[in-house]
């Protein structure tokens, strides 16, 4: 998440993704209906993450509109809800692309030159760390030990994982993505 | 299980309470332990033990870490030091580790002179800046009337979101981000104006630092003071008199009311003004439309208006319930438009060459000012608005020692008022106003009995049923949204048969407001306003707003009488349905 606003144009969830697509609002109101949701904020505040990671299942990232319906539904205040996606490097705010790419940047990892990994993925495909490209087809992310330290450092791309990674091995990678 | 819990402290003995903490059994021995992060204010029975800033570390005997003070609970046979060498090390590091990310600027900060953190510095002897690590660089958002957020002072205690979000539930801030990146944010870190905030300033007076403070808008007075073109008048609101002073050393509870209107017109005024002569006439209209609902029987109970921050609150979160608060404007500007009208054509000149200031205790009472509809033909009604703290300073500036000053009065004509607007300062002072009233034109008599004491008080909701010519009027009172929407759901629900519910957006009322003097948590201070403004009430000769002569000479000349065509056009307004997001 950077520190500047990621948006926004008009009020909050003019986005509109959560209405464009009706058969995935259906879903995610369908999963958050069977949860024992109450009037205690505290106690809905519980639900709150299982029911981000459906959403973005779901929707593939958490637009505005999408965390005002999870707000509304779990009788939160909507910053409670962006608080908690800015805070877990998992979820995301903006679209991603069909590869994500996600170096780990664990202890691990890190000693054995996940940075210099970041740096290559950002020399290579021309973003940023929490970028995606304009075609929509990587972004670039950061993750925290996925229990493979032993094959540090550690590149996920979607559900691959790639261990021992060179910064030799960059193009590589992206071509096996095509 | 024993009442008390023997603890020793510095090596003094105290008895406490099962369940005190180290900070308060210390507090009990006279000993000060700092904090910043720790929020309790004891008026309205309300305490957030976040422990996060840990600069109220203490040794205690047996536990191989120092403990947070603020939220750690004594035992039997606690032994605690608080100024040993290792609690010193471990404060001073915490400070340099909160400074090392926090901006030197204190010269230029809206906070000088009112910082905690910068205190504390000074308690604590820093001579200098021991870690130059990275540093923060977040936009500041100027995009409001009301508030400045600067994110770059944020040393996250995090009080400002437990007032936002606990206290007013308004719910516009929240923790955002992680690690170094952490901070308060609203939603996308959008401007505030772009979210549900109400401007109350709760979040700014709970500010340790200078991470968030008012639109600073004295500049402009001064701009306007010097325009020889422009007639300058000010108006001051009720609950400004009885906190002012302690900007200039006078004890809490001290009103200035004299002084301030001497201070006003040494800075160059030409006519002073009361924002009270206004409350009065809110009253007149406010208590027509309530005796006209009650004989209706229609759109009860009724919701009063005057508080800016509870009318933006509603308008946001309770669309449906638009029908039910009075249509009357707020003293202030109500206040404006007499101004821009009666008073300009009095004194023969045009509304635009007439120049209204505004000193309020409060800082929605800026974002209220600018709402569209308070214009007319692009003159705005109340043109600048300053707060308390800014007027104090402006009287600094200027070099008037304000301590010593005679008291003068406010000038004719919108300067005359009465003991039931001086209370519209304190939170139940707009409903028992207007219950003296609704009972003298009720009852066509002249009532002695004025004081309606069950409204009284600061905190909670309070209710009453008073009789009033042979009528049962079950009114509430409350202040802090939270409260607020406490009463606006039982509302919904069916479950409220109230006549009437005086709201206050701040908890106390304006005396608390976002832009008076801080209080940094010491809630006796709000007891000592408040009843120096029940004493201004109950030392004025007149105490009923409807015998306000300049009130009654105003009605004569002008509008004719409450609720006429004129004053429903120039003292009402209405309502808008804003994104409850």
């Amino acid at each position: 998440m950077t520190q500047e606003s990621s948006c926004c144009n008009g009020a909050i969830g003019s986005d509109n993704v959560l209405n464009m697509y009706p058969e995935k609002r259906k879903l995610l109101k369908e999963y958050i209906d069977v949860l024992p949701i109450g009037d205690d904020r505290n106690f809905n505040k519980g639900f709150l993450i299982q029911t981000l990671h459906k959403a973005q299942e779901i929707y593939g990232f958490l637009p505005e509109s999408v965390q005002l319906f999870v707000a509304d539904q779990l009788k939160l205040h909507v910053s409670a809800v962006y608080g908690v996606i800015s805070f877990y490097s998992y979820f995301t705010d903006k679209p991603t692309g069909k590869y994500k790419i996600n170096i780990c940047t664990g202890t691990a990892c890190f000693v054995r030159g996940a940075g210099r990994l970041v740096e290559e993925f950002e020399r290579y495909l021309g973003i940023k760390e929490g970028e995606t490209t304009e075609d929509k087809k990587f972004s670039l992310g950061g993750l925290r030990c996925v229990g493979a330290c032993s094959l540090a450092p550690v590149v996920m791309v979607n559900d691959k994982v790639y261990g021992k990674v060179t910064t030799k091995m960059v193009p590589e990678i992206i071509n096996d993505c095509e | 299980m024993s009442n008390t819990v023997n603890v020793t402290i510095n090596n003094m003995p105290v008895k406490v309470a099962p369940g005190t903490t180290i900070l308060e059994a210390a507090s009990k021995l006279e000993i000060r332990i700092p904090t910043l992060c720790h929020f309790k204010l004891d008026t309205f029975d309300f305490e957030h033990r976040t422990g996060s800033c840990r600069i109220c570390v203490v040794e205690v005997d047996g536990k191989q870490n120092l403990a947070p003070a603020c939220c750690t609970p004594v035992h039997e046979g606690m032994n605690v030091k608080t100024n040993t060498i290792r609690v010193i090390n471990a404060r001073r590091t915490i400070l340099d580790l909160i400074l090392s990310d926090h901006p030197k600027e204190c010269l230029t900060c809206e906070q000088n002179g009112s910082c905690q953190l910068q205190d504390l510095a000074a308690e604590m002897g820093l001579n200098k800046i021991r870690y130059a690590g990275k540093t923060s660089t977040y936009k500041i958002d100027l995009a409001n009337e009301a508030i400045v957020r600067d994110m770059n002072k944020c040393i996250m205690c995090r009080k400002c979101e437990v007032a936002c979000n606990e206290i007013q539930t308004v719910g516009v801030l929240s923790g955002v981000n992680r690690g170094f990146n952490a901070t308060v944010g609203t939603v996308s870190n959008r401007p505030l104006s772009d979210t549900k905030c109400v401007f109350c300033g709760q979040c700014v007076a709970a500010c340790p630092v200078g991470a968030l403070s008012a639109m600073n808008r004295s500049y402009d007075v001064w701009v306007a003071l010097n325009n020889p073109k422009k007639k300058v008048v000010v108006q001051t609101a009720p609950a400004v008199r009885a906190a002012l002073g302690e900007e200039f050393d006078f004890e809490p509870g001290t009103s200035v009311t004299g002084k301030m209107a001497h201070a006003l017109r040494l800075l160059g005024f030409d006519a002073v003004f009361d924002t009270d002569f206004a409350a009065d006439l809110t009253i007149m209209e406010e208590t027509t439309e309530l005796i006209e609902r009650v004989k209706a029987n229609k759109n009860l109970p009724l919701l009063t208006s005057c508080c800016p921050g509870w009318v933006k609150f509603f308008e946001h979160q309770f669309p449906d319930l638009l029908h039910i608060p009075s249509s009357a404007k707020s003293p202030q500007q109500m206040f404006g438009a007499m101004a821009k009208t009666y008073y300009a054509k009095k004194i023969g000149i045009d509304p635009s060459d007439l120049i209204v200031v505004s000193v309020m205790p409060c800082l929605a009472k800026k974002y209220e000012a600018s709402r569209e509809e308070f214009s007319r033909e692009g003159v705005r009604d109340v043109d600048i608005v300053i707060s308390t703290r800014e007027l104090a300073g402006m009287i600094k500036e200027a070099g008037i020692l304000f301590k010593n000053l005679e008291d003068q009065d406010f000038d004719n004509p919108l300067g005359e008022s009465t003991g039931a607007s001086v209370i519209f300062g304190s939170s139940g002072g707009v409903l028992e106003a207007a219950l003296r009233t609704a009972a003298d034109w009720l009852t066509g008599e002249d009532l002695e009995a004025v004081d309606y004491e069950p409204v009284r008080g600061l905190s909670g909701i309070r209710e009453a049923t008073v009789k009033v010519a042979g009528m049962d009027l079950k009114v509430a009172v409350t202040s802090g949204l939270g409260n607020a929407r406490k009463l606006l759901e039982k509302i919904q629900k069916g479950e409220a048969d109230y006549t009437a519910i005086e709201i206050m957006a701040c908890p106390g009322g304006c005396l608390n407001g976002g832009g008076q003097p801080f209080i940094h948590g010491d809630t006796s201070i709000l007891d000592k306003r408040r009843d120096a403004i029940y004493a201004e009430d109950k030392g004025k000769p007149i105490r009923k707003s409807h015998k306000n002569p300049d009130i009654i000479k105003l009605y004569d000349e002008f509008l004719k009488e409450p609720g006429s065509e004129l004053a429903h056009k120039l003292l009402h307004t209405k309502y808008i349905t804003r994104d409850n997001t």
